[in-house]
């Protein structure tokens, strides 16, 4: 570019120029900006929960959340417990669909079908999660009702499932991604031995792209945990230390969403709650900044 | 002579079931999609009326229609774009024709994701925290469209980056050899070979919008309210929030009434997720280079 060298390229269009790049740059920070505004603006809400005297021997062992009884106790334990059932379950049902999905629809489909089926799965993540809860609430409530003999059919399995297809997209698409970034070089190679193609696939493409896999992985968990409107409506939402698929269970997005609206702003109740999500967004933060580093390292590879 | 091994047949045949056994879990993973599909039209079609679509809910919302939820639902979605598609379309402008390979563009990236990843509730607290709080704007369309802006960002930045992106290196060349600027160039070249691929970002992204509701239960949706917005500073009815209301708050509401709420706001994002697939496959086979 021509610079500053010639002062008389400073010009109207020099300056519109520099005002634009200038802009384009604010745009371009923005997304660090909120980031932080997001951590700043949730924590100054939340903090007070901290130096107000905050146990947290209490917070992280005590099943007990109790915020608006006459003693209240703030204990995460059974909602920390709720959201890792339904996420573990989650990824039991979702890691082999979308891992097994990822392989099918990269390596073997072809044409029409692979077509056809990617856009079936961008119609599955396209389902918003209240239509997801209200399937929870509705539809898959009268299955487990039926199909297991029990009372209510509101509980972890219910939730479990429902967030395994809500987070099986994103991973789906993550390990395609992964697979096809695998060099054809390495494929040719293995094809030259007379390694057929399921064997290319197993011994070489999937050790290749075992990076990006972990990634997809990571990325679904995330989803899982920080989903709230689906599992609020699936999971029953009572507070309770599972020990089975069948109890009804509260997450910790849920309980948030189903209780901030009855609090008074800067109550302790209220700053309790923005303190569960300072949790949830540094646990989230976390899992994300680990998928990154992970998928980094297939890029050196 | 030269016939295949018993070893070779029998990788063939573990290569054949594999395949089928792969086939049946992608079967599994997308089966449901068409098995809640049908449902929800049988269950909620009849419930589908011009007098369900424009009217106002009645009877402690057991009877009557969706109107201001509908209507509630195009507000937010509007001012939500009118924030987040200048400020994601600048971000990729930004990562796709400036960025240089340092740590901020690093860190842009991974505050991107990160965003991307960041819980809806958690959204929703930030909106109550900056936008009605904070900013002072109470509980209005305006926090919740912020709160929404912010929160379908990623969407924007990363496909309008990624159509910016499949402009020709070339094309960039030729127009800065004849003594453009940057802008100019970004103006008058850049945009203009991508625009169809940032309007199917855009029409992917109205459709998330449409469908979110943790982020406005606290910053401006609102239970029930039997008359339209009329400024941004109005709370509204919203579809996302309507569907949760009558399927989980109120008493006595008929079957069918949720089903319809339902069906007609899959009907929504599934036309607008249509329309982008559609528009962007039309984009692929008349792509000039």
């Amino acid at each position: 570019m021509a610079k500053a060298a010639n002062p008389a390229a400073r010009d109207l269009s020099w300056f519109v120029d520099k005002l634009a790049q200038g802009l384009i740059f604010l745009g371009g920070i923005s997304g660090i900006l909120l980031i932080i505004g997001i951590f700043v603006f949730v924590s100054r809400e939340g903090i007070g929960f901290v130096t107000n005297g905050l146990e947290w021997g209490e917070f992280f062992t005590s099943p007990a959340w109790r915020p608006t009884s006459k003693n209240p106790t703030f204990g995460a334990l059974a909602l920390i417990a709720g959201t890792a059932s339904v996420t573990g379950l989650a990824m039991i049902v979702s890691v082999p669909l979308s891992l097994g999905a990822a392989v099918f629809i990269g390596e073997f489909a072809k044409g029409r079908t692979r077509e056809l089926l990617k856009v079936l799965i961008e119609m599955l993540a396209a389902i918003p999660s209240v239509v997801w809860g209200f399937i929870g609430l509705s539809i898959m409530n009268e299955f487990i009702i039926d199909a297991f003999n029990v009372p209510v059919g509101l509980n972890v399995l219910n939730a479990g499932i429902i967030l395994g297809l809500m987070a099986a997209p994103i991973m789906t698409t993550i390990a395609e991604d992964a697979l096809k970034a695998v060099p054809d070089g390495y494929r040719q190679a293995a094809e030259a031995m007379g390694a057929t193609r399921w064997q290319v696939i197993w011994r070489v493409v999937i050790p290749a792209a075992k990076n990006g896999l972990v990634a997809a992985v990571l990325l679904g968990v995330g989803r899982g945990f920080g989903e709230t409107m689906a599992v609020l409506m699936a999971s029953g939402h009572s507070i309770n230390m599972p020990t089975s698929p069948f109890d009804s269970v509260r997450a910790l997005t849920a309980t948030i969403a189903a209780e901030l609206g009855e609090t008074a702003v800067g109550s302790e109740h209220y700053q309790a709650l923005f303190f569960l999500g300072i949790f949830l967004f540094l646990i989230t933060f976390l899992i994300n900044l680990t998928a990154d580093v992970v998928v980094r390292g297939i890029k050196k590879g | 002579m030269f016939g295949p091994t018993a070893r070779t047949l029998q990788d063939q045949q573990v290569e054949q079931r594999v395949k089928i056994g792969l086939g049946v879990v992608t079967g599994l993973l997308v089966l449901p999609v068409l098995i809640i599909l049908t449902l929800l039209v049988i269950k909620g079609g009849p419930m589908i009326s011009m007098e369900f679509l424009f009217s106002d809910p009645t009877n402690g919302m057991t009877q009557g229609g969706i109107f201001p939820a509908l209507v509630g639902t195009i507000w937010l979605v509007v001012f939500a774009l009118l924030f987040s598609v200048p400020v994601g379309v600048a971000a990729a402008l930004y990562l796709s024709e400036y960025a240089p390979d340092n740590w901020v563009t690093r860190a842009i990236n991974l505050a991107i994701i990160n965003l991307a990843g960041v819980p809806s509730i958690v959204h929703a607290l930030f909106g109550v925290g900056a936008f009605v709080l904070f900013a002072g704007f109470g509980t209005s369309i305006l926090a919740a469209s912020l709160t929404l802006a912010v929160m379908t960002l990623p969407v924007v930045i990363v496909s309008t980056r990624e159509s910016l992106q499949a402009v020709p290196m070339e094309f960039r060349e030729a127009c800065w050899s004849m003594g453009a600027t940057r802008w100019q160039t970004i103006r008058r070249v850049v945009l203009p070979n991508s625009i169809s691929g940032i309007l199917t970002g855009v029409i992917l992204e109205v459709s998330r919008t449409a469908g979110e509701t943790a982020p406005i239960m606290f910053t401006g949706a609102a239970f029930f309210l039997p008359f339209l917005p009329e400024t941004v500073w109005d709370q509204t009815m919203a579809m996302s929030l309507h569907l949760f209301v009558v399927s989980t708050q109120v008493p006595d509401v008929p079957e069918a009434l949720p089903y319809g709420v339902a069906l007609v706001m899959i009907a929504m994002v599934l036309t607008m997720n249509a329309v982008s697939i559609g528009f962007r496959m039309w984009l692929r086979g008349r792509r000039k280079w």
